[in-house]
């Protein structure tokens, strides 16, 4: 059970989810071709400098999508799979949705970012539904995409709003995918999936390896 | 001549019946037959089993459709969508089925259907409650789950532009399920924004060759609508 709470509060101001996204961004080179999920994950593509080539996709049929336009310019044929208006960028198309997850399910894009509920140690996922009861939840592309990408990085808080750890040792919500997670970034944290658990490679500045500890729920490794 | 331009809604929607399977394009509200849902309203077939990625949004098309109680069963990835209320009040009171599928098995099922494929094996969903009894077979040491095709009676499709012989363009993420669904159905009926002489269409760019489509209404209703 997820039962570890932190007990004090940190001296520390999380990082904020902005600056998670940022810290997501600062690790995706030119050249790959990424698909963002929706909340924090979306984010991530305001901080890829305009300079460093990283190709867009949404699930709904778009390669290079670009920036939300200002009002003026909205089109209302190009939305995200958020349902939100986009651009997009000189080199990029339009693909139909079976082809837009295969580019998804055949292993193409070299990253995809994903929210989650609770992230196992050994990368299992939990995305999609809240509970085993939840009748009808809403999967849209979360099983394609973490099944389907090179590889799957988590952005998420690093704890729940009442201060269950969401790094987990197991997961108690219905899986999304198994053992599919390779790297974790939280409000608190960077930390890479190994064969022996959670190893962590960066962390918020000022925060101690115990009050880390102390609020995830896994056992932490450290570099 | 060939001409599968239809003048009237009624032609368009001939011979659509009561426990029919209805592919409906769209992804959002881009690229959605509405006047085709609308159209399937008035005719008043019931009992239908609907394939869409959403389960309707608002009140109306696809949600109209369900609170009318003509939809028996939804095979869909995302049930729920802004201010999508019908599905979930008909849900909880157990008068709609859901089978909810992952967006990708959704549309490989569909192009499956389109290419003749009885069924095919994938990874996605599987150890998950999604993939609960069903068949799965270890390939290149990682296991997969069977996913047989998904066959409409019925496709409804929307285009930016068509030609007599049901040629289509869509336009930009307008695209979406509509050209994997044309395949798949025994009928596939079309509603498009434009309508050109054949040989408008410069052959290279045609994204659904007419040989995919039965019946072309001209909807030229302009740009969706963001509710």
């Amino acid at each position: 059970m997820n039962t570890t709470t932190a007990n004090t509060t940190l001296a520390i101001k999380p990082w904020s989810r902005p600056r998670m996204a940022a810290r997501v961004a600062q690790d995706i080179p030119e050249g790959w071709y990424v698909n963002l999920g929706i909340g924090i994950p979306t984010m991530v593509a305001d901080h890829v400098p305009a300079e460093r080539e990283v190709i867009i996709h949404s699930e709904n049929g778009i390669l290079g999508m670009g920036p939300a336009p200002d009002a003026e310019h909205v089109d209302p044929w190009l939305i995200n799979a958020g349902k939100q208006y986009v651009t997009l960028r000189a080199g990029g198309s339009y693909i139909h949705h079976a082809d837009s997850f295969a580019v998804i399910r055949g292993g193409h894009l070299d990253l995809c970012v994903l929210g989650a509920f609770e992230v196992a140690e050994n990368g299992d996922i939990a995305n999609w539904a809240t509970s085993e009861n939840d009748s009808a939840p809403a999967v849209g592309g979360a099983m394609d995409l973490a099944v389907g990408a090179k590889r799957v990085w988590v952005v998420m808080e690093h704890t729940t709003k009442d201060g269950r750890s969401k790094l987990v040792r197991h997961c108690s919500y219905p899986l999304t995918a198994l053992a599919a997670v390779k790297r974790v970034y939280t409000n608190l944290a960077v930390l890479d999936v190994t064969e022996a658990g959670f190893r962590v490679i960066d962390m918020l500045p000022g925060l101690t390896r115990e009050e880390l500890q102390a609020r995830t729920d896994a056992d932490l490794h450290f570099a | 001549m060939i001409n599968r331009i239809v003048q009237s809604m009624a032609d368009a929607m001939a011979g659509v019946t009561d426990g029919a399977t209805v592919l409906v394009g769209g992804f959002g509200l881009v690229g959605q037959p509405n006047a085709l849902i609308a159209g399937l309203i008035e005719l008043g077939v019931k009992d239908l089993v609907v394939v869409a990625n959403n389960a309707g949004g608002g009140k109306a098309g696809l949600a109209n459709l369900m609170a009318l109680g003509r939809v028996r069963r939804i095979i869909c990835s995302f049930p729920r969508s802004a201010g999508s209320t019908v599905f979930e009040e008909l849900y909880r009171a157990g008068k709609i089925e859901l089978e909810i599928v992952p967006q990708g098995t959704l549309a490989e099922r569909m192009r499956a259907a389109g290419a003749g494929v009885g069924a095919f094996y994938t990874p996605t969903a599987y150890g998950t409650k999604l993939a609960q009894g069903k068949e799965v077979r270890e390939i290149n040491g990682k296991p997969h789950v069977l996913e047989y095709a998904l066959h409409g009676d019925v496709a409804l499709v929307e285009a930016w532009q068509a030609d007599r012989w049901g040629n289509l363009i869509y336009r930009a993420s307008g695209q979406n399920f509509n050209p994997v669904m044309a395949t798949a159905a025994k009928t596939t009926i079309v509603q498009t924004q434009h309508v050109v002489e054949l040989g408008e269409l410069d052959p290279e760019k045609i994204m659904t060759p007419g040989i995919f489509v039965d019946r072309v209404v001209h909807v030229p209703y302009g740009d969706p609508v963001m509710v």
